[in-house]
């Protein structure tokens, strides 16, 4: 047992940066008054500074302008606005129709599912072997009833990346609004919206270090979208509900703190995880692709053993890892992005998911391969489908 | 530790007894299958004068709560005669075990299931069972009973997976409420194939989804 947890579930979140919270600090006890207007009182005055700052961080990361963003209480809602917002303000389309990629997160393929059982038709283009969504398959889904399309920027289970700018000209092209999800992406990989046509963007604080509770919607101007959520007119009146503020300066300061050097150093840990593992544990499968995918995420198959056997071994030895494992979720169903990329049920129970964040070290992983390595052999050894080579 | 297991389950998870494939075994059973998560092979060595179970060992394709029941199942198992070991129980397997998640149960089950087949093998072998029964409906729907439903982790009987069954001159057909396209489809199919194609009389066996 290590003295310390070495966690490596960084795609479902992050140790909060220590700076991050310095930064948050005032805004619980200095500057706590809600965002008032211009000729409110200074405490107020000074929150809303504070608020715009944020905003404004957030759209130059990824080339908006700060009226552009929305603050949620993070992806979730964001996805769920984003959907939603723009199904209502489109209802007038005799056919309804929104498209969203076999892989999806939750937050926006249950939206989708939830659509579906009101009425709306719902499109799941399919991807290839790697991840990678099938473009023509898209081209041909969409239609003039088309209301919207959502493709995830990364996975966050393979850590697959999509070529969002193909997806997003496809889009234009066709007169459709766009939505991406880029909680497993956002500030790892760069998204430029005045480049890239995308009409939506999700993004999340607590992929990246930032404070859990607090993501934000892109909206690009002149996107029809309607409230989902009634109450007040905060966030221009598109978003009900008093502003995190504290919440959004974390946010920000989480965004300033994530550099190029580190996306290296991530990436670098998943290269070399990768390696270790197809070099020295025999039967070993990487799932998504080789080549685009984000840096910090690596997702492996060891066939022949379950992978909540291998969660808990691991556990037990101070790590902390994901499968795709039906055993290892509530629901009992195997991952559905394993199966999506055309892996069998076995492959979906044996994959653990790496990902990496700020604190790892290349010792960390070191660590972890070994101790994978040996539970890999410990579980083969009585497993019925492990036949010794 | 926090886990959802008592003590116990993570010792059994931990330091498995009886593990390991036995080359001679004069019975084997094998329930599940990796299709629906997890797997049990159980293997016997059984005193052919007294009937008392000498040896027994297990493999398991599984999770915690599949590894651990396995194992005190072995443990319950050894120096009993087959009669005594085919009433051990889930229950009681459980019980010994300090208590199972409920969502658990399927997982755990498989084990007595295995130990139960392997003790059917080792009578089918050693010509124990009086007369070949003829495979009915009933036959049919009790060696269904062996198969999981994924979605709930329980029996597609129970969780009436299973609409119709048909049996005439060997040929068996087994209509399910499920879409052929559902994620566990072809699980379910191999599993029923498995368990119903083995049976003595059957020729052919055909499962028919929803459309």
């Amino acid at each position: 047992m290590l003295d310390k947890m070495i966690y490596l579930d960084n795609a479902a979140s992050t140790r909060l940066d220590e700076k991050v919270l310095e930064a948050m600090k005032p805004y619980y006890f200095d500057i706590y008054a809600v965002a008032t207007s211009e000729f409110g009182y200074s405490m107020g005055i000074d929150a809303k500074e504070a608020l715009q700052e944020s905003r404004q961080t957030i759209a130059s990361s990824i080339g908006a302008s700060a009226e552009e963003i929305v603050f949620t209480s993070g992806d979730t809602e964001s996805s769920n606005m984003a959907i939603k917002g723009v199904a209502a303000a489109l209802l007038n389309k005799k056919d309804k129709h929104i498209i969203v990629s076999k892989l999806e997160d939750f937050p926006v393929l249950n939206t989708a599912k939830a659509f579906e059982k009101n009425g709306y038709k719902v499109d799941y283009i399919s991807v290839d072997s790697e991840g990678i969504l099938d473009l023509e398959e898209l081209k041909n889904a969409i239609t003039e009833n088309t209301a919207l399309v959502s493709i995830q920027h990364a996975n966050q289970e393979i850590g697959t990346l999509q070529d969002i700018e193909a997806i997003a000209n496809i889009c234009k092209e066709k007169g459709v609004l766009l939505h991406s999800d880029a909680t497993h992406s956002y500030t790892r990989v760069p998204i430029d919206v005045s480049k890239v046509p995308v009409d939506l963007l999700t993004m999340s604080a607590h992929t990246i270090h930032g404070p859990r509770g607090v993501g934000a919607l892109y909206i690009r101007e002149g996107t029809p979208i309607n409230k989902w959520m009634d109450g007040g007119f905060q966030e221009s009146n598109r978003r009900a509900g008093l502003e995190n503020i504290p919440g959004a300066v974390g946010f920000a300061k989480a965004v300033e703190l994530v550099t190029p050097e580190e996306n290296e150093f991530l990436k670098s840990l998943r290269d070399h995880i990768i390696k270790r593992a197809e070099e020295e544990i025999p039967d070993v499968t990487l799932n998504g692709s080789r080549s685009q995918r984000v840096p910090h995420n690596a997702n492996i198959t060891f066939h022949y053993v379950e992978g909540e056997s291998m969660t808990l071994h691991l556990d037990m030895r101070g790590f902390a890892v994901s499968t795709g494992s039906a055993c290892f979720s509530r629901s009992l169903e195997a991952s559905h992005v394993i199966l999506g990329i055309g892996g069998d049920h076995e492959r979906a129970h044996g994959s653990l998911r790496f990902t990496f964040g700020r604190y790892n070290t290349k010792e960390d992983v070191d660590a972890i391969i070994d101790a994978v390595g040996e539970i890999v052999e410990q579980l083969r050894a009585i497993s019925p489908l492990y036949e010794k080579k | 530790m926090k886990f959802p297991y008592s003590k116990k389950v993570l010792e059994h998870f931990q330091n498995p007894r009886n593990v390991g494939k036995m080359e001679d075994a004069d019975g084997k059973g094998l329930e599940g299958s990796p299709a629906c998560g997890d797997m049990v092979a159980v293997y016997l060595k059984v005193n052919e004068d007294t009937k008392v179970i000498e040896d027994v060992k297990f493999e398991s394709y599984g999770c915690a709560s599949n590894i651990a029941t396995a194992s005190i199942i072995t443990e319950l198992a050894k120096g009993k005669t087959l009669e005594e070991a085919k009433n051990i129980s889930w229950k009681q397997a459980t019980e010994e075990l300090g208590g199972l998640p409920p969502v658990k149960a399927h997982c755990s089950v498989l084990a007595v299931e295995g130990l139960r087949a392997a003790i059917r093998d080792y009578e089918e072998k050693h010509g124990l069972v009086s007369a070949k029964e003829p495979t009915t409906e009933n036959v049919v729907r009790s060696r269904l009973k062996h198969v999981m439903n994924p979605m709930a982790g329980l029996d597609i009987v129970r969780t009436e997976l299973v609409t119709k069954i048909d049996v005439e001159d060997g040929n068996v057909r087994i209509l399910l409420d499920l879409p052929s396209n559902h994620q566990f489809a072809a699980a379910i199919k191999e599993d029923i194939l498995e368990k119903i194609e083995s049976l003595w009389d059957v020729k052919e066996v055909k499962v028919v989804f929803t459309e």
